[in-house]
């Protein structure tokens, strides 16, 4: 028997709790999008879970009416681990940002992406701290200045993206989050991935680290310092598309410009379901300013996802064995019987 | 301990003994543990009563020779009750000179000492500390039956012809040692031998050389005139019933499978290696057909997390761990406390502080469990008595946190996690399952409210997944009832006072206190955990002969029985035994304001039944 769902609309998916994200900030683009991708999936309302760690970005799911868990700082990849455990069926997206998921939180998000745990993870980078008010974060630049660097960072940053792909990552994608229509878009690869999808999502604190962005997500600006992915398509951007990325003979990736004898079929053409990640890796270390950023989906493989195997082990154990017998169990090994 | 000569056998005395304390020492590259656990075997299968304590280094092969890596195992068998491996040693069987030099101190006077011989060499020596061959220091070995044994020569003769290698060869002096030792106590090698040839199946060779071995001991025993007596222990009268050797791990994982099974659903555990709580880890994760989903988790913090997740999913939740590794669950068990969500965490006690004392046994942890959280962060405190009571306590701790929705702690230790005792296997159609009624419906007008509580202050368990009912929670302060997250200072103290309430309230749900030996008089004896044998049998000998002493032993820590109070106003004198430096004395003396004396110890060992007999007497 089949049931028919009710229609859902994004409001079905909005919760009674009041928003407490500074005006403007870049969150409620995410969660807008997010309420209007979850209708379209054909997915029971009951069968969602939101769950997050802490941090500005981790108190999402209050504003989601869904199953929802805001739970401790870093370790929302190991929870949710724990919920697909059991509950292999749930559709779980776990939200963090760069200092829960990176920095606190980097153990499990590595772990969780290695056994390709069926979650769909978005991490908000704004590469600053912004719930404790304005402390350098581990995906924060060399020199930049907060309440915790007044001379400016010496910490080299690292790249969510590099992690992902080095944690042997299935799915990986990065968008904007004022970038709407790329956004849901890449937010619906990720909910149809069956293994750990994890999405960067640019995101702008306009309190305490405004404009960081702005490279990538302005109107004017952007088109020359971001590179869109499309997957079997050639690395092209600028305002008038009149460049690309090629891979010179030392196997790095350039920026050239189209013309003079210098073709479309010259460039580094985007392949997404490449089983080897050196190229996605390779993408993802592109940097602003010396490179247009990708943005898009980097890597979409296909490998068992943790959850399902681990059901399945127990399934094939019961089709083996039997279902458990306490009696043989409580007697395995030598037994003796006093009369 | 009666003797009585029976008829002789094989041309040699029999004597009959009530109990026997043997204890095999090596290297621990030597395979005295698997000789210790074989002899377990197959007196428990002959029907001894039996306990054991086996004590081995942290490291996994320290240096060979050296006294850091000499390995124990101590089985006390018996045609009584017993409920301690033992204090003094009867036989000692030492492989080497690093094992004799640390262990003859146990070897009562009197006592059977065998040597391997062939390890005496001036190289052995040196790595062990000696100048000159104790083998040769008459007033060092006049007080015992000394047999020094050439065992590598002769398991080396017994294998001959296989076509093994030396060192392959001298793998099986366990074999052979273990041999010798079967025909001193006339042990049925049979349940060895089956293990043997099942163990070794795909390698015939060391299956044959194995058996060869052990064969070789015992007719080493037969034969050589070294041995003039051998000994019988006859079969204790236990409850009539099926028995089988447990050790506490495989107890509380066989515990926690079960009531899955008998629930019907499914059980999650999440875990991370750590010494001495792996085993349950090994154990519940060949327990798949029960329906039992382990994870090996990245870290401990990793494990509490995802047992938490699993919890408000809305399955049956475990993790377990050792003293270090429970600090790190520490928030993720707070995370519990404020989400009011069932799970159970056991702590496999060791030494501390820091990686302490990893395979030796304390009780350690207590106060970390009581307290070691941040925040007003009470949670019901359960401690395993013996190997086979962790069976028990494994689902009690269960039905409290499912019946609480809270989590629990669940104390065992080293000593028992590790140590075996015959265990009757209970009747499946006695077991009782956990029920539990999860919502499926909203519980108020104002839709789901997932902190509305009972009359016991105890919160709904939703599944997730379940039409109608989704909420939120979370870490941050709720409000009462409808769970929304609330910074209001007064909501704050209602939730703190309604948590530890709820905690309170456990103690309607669990047993009374009971007490053993004098229900009152001079001198109550009380302990919790895995100390239950050594205290129950100094208790019991003092009370035959007559002592006003009572024992109490304590499953239940937090809460307390509700009938505590009023049973240590019974007694003149309360002593509170415990192998840390007095943590359950601390709790009693605040809570009770009683003038509690304390007996500790804290040298990674259990107590001795003849050391609490001594502090009891000082105190009556």
């Amino acid at each position: 028997m089949t049931t028919e769902l009710p229609v859902l609309t994004p409001k079905d998916f909005g919760s009674d709790q009041e928003l407490r994200w500074c005006p403007r900030c870049g969150d409620y683009s995410i969660l807008a999008q997010f309420k209007k991708l979850l209708p379209t999936l054909g997915i029971p309302k009951e069968d969602f879970m939101v769950v997050s760690g802490i941090g500005c970005s981790s108190r999402f799911p209050y504003y989601v009416d869904t199953y929802g868990f805001h739970s401790i700082h870093g370790r929302a990849p190991a929870i949710a681990t724990g919920i697909k455990g059991v509950r292999p069926d749930l559709q779980v997206w776990v939200i963090t940002g760069d200092g829960d998921g990176l920095s606190i939180g980097g153990n499990h998000l590595m772990h969780a992406i290695r056994r390709n745990v069926n979650l769909k993870i978005i991490l908000f980078n704004n590469q600053i701290y912004g719930l404790t008010k304005g402390q350098y974060s581990p995906t924060s630049p060399v020199g930049k200045r907060t309440k915790s660097t007044p001379l400016g960072s010496i910490d080299n940053p690292l790249s969510p993206l590099s992690v992902a792909i080095g944690s042997e990552a299935t799915f990986v994608a990065r968008s904007v989050d004022v970038d709407t229509k790329h956004l849901s878009k890449i937010l619906e690869r990720a909910a149809h991935h069956q293994g750990t999808a994890f999405i960067e999502v640019y995101q702008d604190c306009n309190v305490f680290n405004s404009g960081a962005f702005y490279y990538a997500s302005k109107k004017g600006i952007k088109e020359e310092n971001i590179v869109y992915l499309e997957h079997g398509k050639p690395l092209i951007f600028g305002t008038d598309r009149d460049k690309g990325i090629r891979v010179n003979e030392g196997n790095r990736p350039e920026v050239v410009k189209l013309g003079n004898g210098i073709t479309e079929d010259d460039l580094l053409f985007h392949d997404e379901e490449a089983e080897e990640p050196s190229l996605a890796f390779m993408l993802g270390r592109m940097r602003h300013p010396e490179f247009p950023e990708p943005v898009g989906v980097l890597r979409s493989v296909e490998r068992p996802a943790y959850d399902v195997a681990l059901d399945e082990q127990v399934t094939e154990s019961i089709e083996r064995k039997g279902p458990g017998d306490l009696e043989e169990l409580f007697c395995s090994g030598d037994t003796w019987t006093v009369t | 301990m009666a003797t009585s000569d029976v008829a002789p056998a094989e041309g040699k005395r029999i004597e009959e003994r009530d109990a026997v304390v043997i204890r095999f020492c090596g290297d621990s590259g030597d395979g005295m543990q698997l000789a210790g656990t074989q002899m377990t075997n197959v007196s428990a299968v002959f029907g001894n009563d039996v306990s054991t304590l086996p004590d081995f280094p942290a490291e996994i092969r320290a240096p060979a020779g050296s006294l850091a890596g000499v390995s124990g195992f101590q089985l006390h068998f018996s045609s009584n009750d017993i409920f301690t491996p033992g204090d003094e040693v009867d036989t000692l069987v030492a492989m080497n000179p690093a094992a004799l030099k640390t262990n003859i101190a146990d070897l009562k006077r009197g006592g059977t000492l065998i040597v391997n011989s062939n390890s005496f060499e001036r190289g052995d020596l040196k790595k062990a500390g000696y100048e000159s061959n104790p083998l040769d220091d008459e007033d060092l070995l006049a007080p015992f039956d000394v047999h020094k044994v050439e065992m590598t020569r002769l398991s080396r003769d017994a294998v001959e012809g296989l076509g093994l290698s030396l060192s392959a060869s001298d793998l099986c002096k366990n074999f052979f040692a273990l041999g010798l030792v079967y025909w001193l106590y006339e042990r049925d090698a049979t349940p060895t031998r089956e293990w043997v040839a099942q163990k070794f199946a795909k390698k015939p060779d060391i299956a044959e050389a194995n058996l060869r071995a052990l064969q070789g001991g015992q007719n080493f025993g037969v034969s050589t005139g070294s041995f003039r007596v051998h000994y019988r222990v006859p079969p204790a009268k236990l409850a009539p019933g099926t028995y089988r050797k447990i050790t506490g791990n495989e107890a509380l994982a066989i515990g926690l499978a079960t009531a899955a099974k008998l629930a019907e659903r499914p059980l999650f555990y999440a875990g991370y290696p750590i010494t001495p709580a792996s085993d349950i880890l090994h154990e519940l994760s060949r327990l798949k057909h029960f329906g039992v989903r382990t994870f090996q988790a990245e870290d401990e913090i990793a494990a509490m997390s995802a047992a938490v997740g699993a919890a408000f999913a809305g399955e049956f939740a475990i993790s377990a761990s050792s003293g270090p590794g429970i600090c790190l669950k520490g928030e993720a068990m707070g995370l519990g406390v404020m989400t009011e969500l069932p799970m159970v965490i056991i702590d496999v006690q060791r030494g501390g502080p820091s990686t302490g004392l990893p395979t030796k046994t304390e009780q350690s942890d207590l106060m970390l469990a009581m307290f070691g959280r941040n925040g007003e962060s009470p949670l019901p405190i359960v401690a395993a008595a013996t190997p086979g009571d962790c069976f028990w306590m494994a689902q009690e701790a269960l039905r409290i946190a499912v019946e609480f929705m809270t989590p629990v702690i669940l104390l065992s230790d080293g000593y028992i996690a590790n140590g075996a005792e015959p265990w009757r296997v209970p009747k499946v159609e006695d077991l009782v399952p956990i029920i539990v009624e999860h919502p499926t419906e909203l519980n108020s007008e104002d839709g789901y409210l997932p902190y509305l509580r009972d009359e016991r202050l105890v919160r709904p368990w939703c599944r997730a997944g379940t039409p109608g009912l989704m909420h939120r929670i979370g870490g941050l302060e709720k409000s009462d009832g409808s769970g929304n997250v609330d910074y209001d200072p007064n909501n704050h103290e209602h939730m703190s006072h309604v948590r530890a309430q709820k905690v309170a309230n456990v103690a309607e749900a669990i047993p009374e206190q009971d007490v053993f030996g004098a229900q009152e008089g001079d001198l109550l004896l009380l302990s919790w955990g895995g100390t239950f044998g050594a205290v129950r049998q100094a208790v019991k000998t003092l009370s035959e002969q007559g002592r006003s002493v009572g024992h109490a032993h304590l499953r239940y820590l937090n809460p307390f029985p509700r009938n505590l109070e009023e049973l240590l106003g019974r007694f003149g004198t309360v002593l509170v035994a415990e192998l840390n430096l007095g943590q359950l004395v601390q709790l009693i003396r605040s809570k009770f304001l009683v003038d509690a004396r304390q007996y500790n110890k804290i040298q990674g060992k259990p107590f001795q039944v003849s050391e609490l007999i001594e502090v009891i007497e000082s105190h009556l």
